[in-house]
C-alpha cells in the first residue's frame, strides 16, 4: 500500500512533465496535422539553456533558489521560443499545404539538427547540477518503508498545475485561444475570416516552446542531469501520451502524459525497470486498437 | 521575411533581422559553453565563434535575397534538371545499372565499401517503398524488420552453424512474420496513429534486444557471424583447398570478399526492385495503390482491405529482412546500437527524397544521401548535423522529392508520366 502510494506520488510527477511536452504536440498537430518531430529535442534545448542560465546567474552571485530560477526560466524560455519560431518558419511553413509526408521528414531533419547542434556546441557529455530544492515530507510511514513526497514534486505539481490554468485561460478565454480554436477547426475557413493564420501558427510554436522549456527545467531539477540526447526519448514519450489521451485534445494531452508517467513508474515499481518503456508502448497499441483515436480523440468522419 | 524580391535597402533590413534572430537564437548555446569543473559547472565565453555564426547569417541571408531578386523565379535550375532526370529515366536507369555493376572494375576498395553500404540503403528503400509509396502506410518503425533479418541470421547461424545461403529466405521470411503481426493491431489505425504505433514498435524491439542478454547478448550484441561462401568457397586466405582463392588458384587478396559482398547486395536489391515492379502490376499490387488514393473507394469495390494492408507490411518487412541478414553477414557484429530510429528515419528519408514510390527514385537518394554523408565522413562531429541540415533544405526545395513523376503501374495504350502532385500519399 505504501510502496504503491509511493509509485503513485512519483509516475504523477513524471506524468506532468510529460504532459508539458504532449500539450505542444498535440496543439501542433491539431493546428497544422503535423507531427513536430523537433519539439522533443525544443524540451532539450530548454533544459540546457535554462542550466545555462543557472550557472550564469550563478557566477553573477544570485544564489537565492527562486529569484535564479525564475529569471532563468524567462530567459531560458524566451530564447527557446525564438526556438520555436524559427523552426516553424524555416522548415515548416515553406511546407504548408505540400503533402504529408514533406513537413514530418523536415520535421525529422530539424531534430537531428537541434540534437547535433547541442551536441557539437556544448559537447555530448551528462551535465550534472547539485539538488537545488532538497528535502522532502513524510506522508505516512507502513511497515517501515516511508512514503515521501519530496518538495521537488510538489514544485512540479505546482508548475504544470499553474501553467496549464495560464494555458487553458490563454485558449478559453483569449482572442489569440479563439483565433487558434478556428485555425484548428478549419484553417482555410478561418483565414477567410479575416484571422492571420500565420502569426496565430507561430504563436503556436511560441507556446508550446515555453511549455518545453517548463518541462525542461522541471526534468533538469528533478534528475540533475541533462545530455543532449533526452529530446528524444523525451519526445516520444510525449509524443505517445498525445496519441493516447487523442492528439487534438488538449485535456487528453495531460491526461495522456499521466498515463505514460504512471505506467512506467508503476511498471517499473511492481516489474522490471528496463522494459518500462516496452509496457508504455504496449499500453499505447492495445488503447488504439480499441479506441483507434484514443482516450479523448474525436473519431474521424470519412465523408465519401 | 517573405520569399519575394525587395529592394537593397529592405533586403539590408531582412538581413539584420535574421542576424538578430540568429543571436537570440545562438547567444546561449554557442555563446557561452558549459564546462564541468571540481566544484560544479562554469562557463567559458565564445565570443568570437558567435560573432562569426551570426555574421555568416547575415550575409547568407542577404546573399540568398539577392540571388532571389536577381532570379525571381525560385529553383528553376535545379527543377528542370530533375524533370530531365524523370524524362530521361528510361536511359538513366540502365547506365545507372552499368555503372552499378562494373564498380569493381574501377572503383578501389573504399568505393566498394561505401557502394556495399549505399546498395543497402537503396534495397531498404525499394523494400519501404511497397508499404509507405505504394500502399500509403506510414511506418516510421522500418528498422524492426532490418533488425528481426540481422538477428534471424547471427542467432541461427551461431546456434546451429547453418549458412548464409540457407539463412537468406528464413531471415527473410522471419521479418515477414513480425510484419503481419504488427500489421494485425494496426489495421484499424489511420495516417499518423499508425506512424506512432509503429515507431513504438520498432523501439520495443530494440528494447527488447538491449535486455534479453541471454539470447541476444545485449548491448553487446553478437560476434562472429559468419561469412558468406560462394558455393561452400570461403573468403579467407588461410590456404585450404575450400578457399575461394585456392580453388581458382589466385593468390589471396581481402578485395575478394568486398566484391562478392558487393554482387550479393546488387543482387539482392535488383531482386527486390524486380519483384516490386511485378507485384505493381499484380491485382495486388494494384489495390495497394488503389489503398493508397482511397480507403473506403477500395471497401466499396470489394478489396480486401485486410488482406492487402497485411501482405504490403510483410511484404516489405520480408526485403527488410533479407537486408539485415545482409548486414549482419557482412559485418560480422551486430548490436542494438545499429537498429535505433535514426535508421528508420533514414530510410523514410531516402524514400520521400526518391518520389514516393519512384524505383529509380530512391537509387538516387541513397547515393546522394549515404554518398554524401560519406563526403564528410572526415567532419565526423559536424556530419549528422550538415545531414540534418540537407534533409530540411533538400526538402523545403523539393517537397515531392528528387524525381516527382511517376508512370502508372498500367495503362491502356501509351503511358504518360504522372504529376506527383496528383498522386495521394500516406493516408493510410
Amino acid at each position: 500500500m505504501a510502496y504503491a502510494l509511493q509509485q503513485l506520488i512519483n509516475g504523477v510527477t513524471l506524468g506532468m512533465i510529460y504532459g508539458l511536452i504532449a500539450v505542444g504536440y498535440t496543439m501542433v498537430y491539431g493546428i497544422i496535422g503535423m507531427i513536430n518531430f523537433a519539439h522533443g529535442d525544443v524540451f532539450m534545448v530548454g533544459a540546457f539553456l535554462t542550466l545555462i542560465g543557472l550557472v550564469l546567474l550563478a557566477g553573477f552571485g544570485i544564489t537565492s533558489v527562486p529569484i535564479a530560477l525564475a529569471l532563468a526560466f524567462i530567459a531560458a524560455a524566451a530564447l527557446s521560443a525564438i526556438y520555436g519560431w524559427t523552426i516553424e518558419r524555416v522548415a515548416y511553413r515553406p511546407l504548408r499545404g505540400s503533402f504529408r509526408l514533406a513537413p514530418l521528414i523536415s520535421a525529422i531533419g530539424m531534430s537531428i539538427v537541434l540534437q547535433n547542434f547541442v551536441q557539437v556546441s556544448q559537447g555530448a557529455r551528462d551535465y550534472n547540477i547539485e539538488p537545488l530544492i532538497p528535502g522532502s515530507i513524510t506522508v505516512m510511514t507502513q511497515g517501515g518503508f516511508a512514503v515521501e513526497l519530496s518538495w521537488m514534486q510538489v514544485l512540479i505539481t505546482v508548475v504544470t498545475l499553474a501553467l496549464l490554468a495560464v494555458f487553458t485561460w490563454l485558449v478559453t478565454r483569449t482572442p489569440l485561444g479563439r483565433a487558434m480554436r478556428a485555425c484548428e477547426q478549419d484553417l482555410k475557413m478561418a483565414s477567410l475570416l479575416g484571422i492571420d493564420t500565420d502569426r496565430t501558427i507561430s504563436l503556436t510554436f511560441v507556446i508550446g516552446a515555453v511549455l518545453a522549456t517548463a518541462a525542461g527545467m522541471l526534468f533538469l531539477l528533478y534528475y540533475g542531469s541533462i545530455n543532449f540526447y533526452i529530446g528524444f526519448t523525451a519526445g516520444v514519450k510525449a509524443f505517445t501520451a498525445a496519441v493516447l489521451g487523442g492528439i487534438g485534445s488538449l485535456p487528453g494531452a495531460v491526461l495522456g502524459g499521466l498515463a505514460i508517467g504512471l505506467i512506467e513508474s508503476l511498471w517499473s515499481g511492481y516489474a522490471s525497470v528496463p522494459y518500462k518503456n516496452v509496457a508504455a508502448f504496449s499500453v499505447l497499441a492495445i488503447v488504439l486498437i480499441f479506441m483507434p483515436s484514443g482516450l479523448l480523440g474525436r473519431a474521424d468522419i470519412e465523408k465519401v | 521575411m517573405s520569399g519575394r524580391p525587395a529592394g537593397p535597402a529592405a533586403a539590408l533590413r531582412d538581413a539584420a533581422l535574421s542576424a538578430l534572430v540568429a543571436l537570440g537564437l545562438f547567444a546561449g548555446l554557442i555563446g557561452l559553453h558549459l564546462v564541468p569543473t571540481d566544484n560544479g559547472l562554469r562557463l567559458v565565453g565564445r565570443p568570437w565563434a558567435l560573432a562569426i555564426v551570426v555574421l555568416a547569417v547575415f550575409v547568407g541571408r542577404l546573399l540568398l535575397l539577392t540571388w532571389q531578386r536577381v532570379r525571381p523565379s525560385g529553383a528553376p535550375a535545379t527543377r528542370r534538371l530533375a524533370e530531365a532526370v524523370t524524362h530521361a529515366g528510361r536511359y538513366v536507369a540502365p547506365v545507372f545499372l552499368l555503372a552499378a555493376v562494373a564498380l569493381p572494375l574501377y572503383g578501389g576498395r573504399y568505393m566498394l565499401d561505401t557502394g556495399i553500404l549505399v546498395l543497402t540503403y537503396v534495397m531498404l528503400g525499394w523494400g519501404l517503398t511497397i508499404v509507405v509509396g505504394l500502399a500509403g502506410l506510414l511506418d516510421l518503425g522500418y528498422v524492426a524488420f532490418y533488425a528481426v533479418g540481422a538477428y534471424s541470421y547471427a542467432l541461427l547461424a551461431t546456434n546451429f552453424h547453418l549458412g548464409f545461403w540457407t539463412l537468406l529466405p528464413v531471415s527473410g521470411i522471419l521479418a515477414a512474420l513480425w510484419g503481419v503481426m504488427l500489421g494485425f493491431p494496426v489495421l484499424r489505425l489511420r495516417g499518423d496513429y499508425l506512424a506512432i504505433v509503429t515507431l513504438a514498435f520498432g523501439e520495443i524491439i530494440r528494447v527488447v534486444l538491449i535486455n534479453w542478454t541471454s539470447l541476444t547478448g545485449g548491448s553487446n550484441g553478437i560476434t562472429d557471424i559468419p561469412r558468406p561462401t560462394l558455393f561452400g568457397l570461403k573468403f579467407n586466405g588461410s590456404g585450404d583447398p575450400d578457399t575461394f582463392a585456392t580453388f581458382f588458384h589466385l593468390p589471396y587478396s581481402v578485395t575478394q570478399r568486398f566484391v562478392f559482398l558487393y554482387y550479393v547486395i546488387l543482387a539482392l536489391a535488383l531482386l527486390t526492385n524486380w519483384v516490386s515492379l511485378r507485384l505493381r502490376r499484380l491485382p495486388l499490387g494494384r489495390a495497394w495503390e488503389a489503398l493508397r488514393e482511397d480507403e473506403v473507394a477500395c471497401r466499396a469495390l470489394g478489396i480486401n482491405v485486410t488482406i492487402t494492408k497485411l501482405t504490403a507490411f510483410g511484404m516489405g518487412a520480408m526485403f527488410g529482412g533479407f537486408a539485415g541478414a545482409f548486414f549482419a553477414t557482412r559485418q560480422g557484429f551486430i548490436s542494438p546500437e545499429s537498429f535505433n530510429f535514426m535508421e528508420s528515419a533514414l530510410v523514410l528519408s531516402i524514400v520521400v527524397l526518391g518520389g514516393l514510390g519512384s524505383q529509380l527514385g530512391v537509387a538516387l537518394a541513397a547515393v546522394v544521401m549515404i554518398g554524401g554523408s560519406e563526403l564528410f565522413r572526415d567532419f565526423d562531429e559536424y556530419r549528422m548535423l550538415i545531414f540534418g541540415l540537407a534533409l530540411v533544405v533538400m526538402m523545403v526545395l523539393r517537397p515531392r522529392g528528387l524525381v516527382a513523376g511517376r508512370t502508372p503501374s498500367i495503362a491502356l495504350g501509351a503511358r504518360r508520366e504522372i504529376a506527383a502532385e496528383l498522386v495521394a500519399q500516406g493516408r493510410g
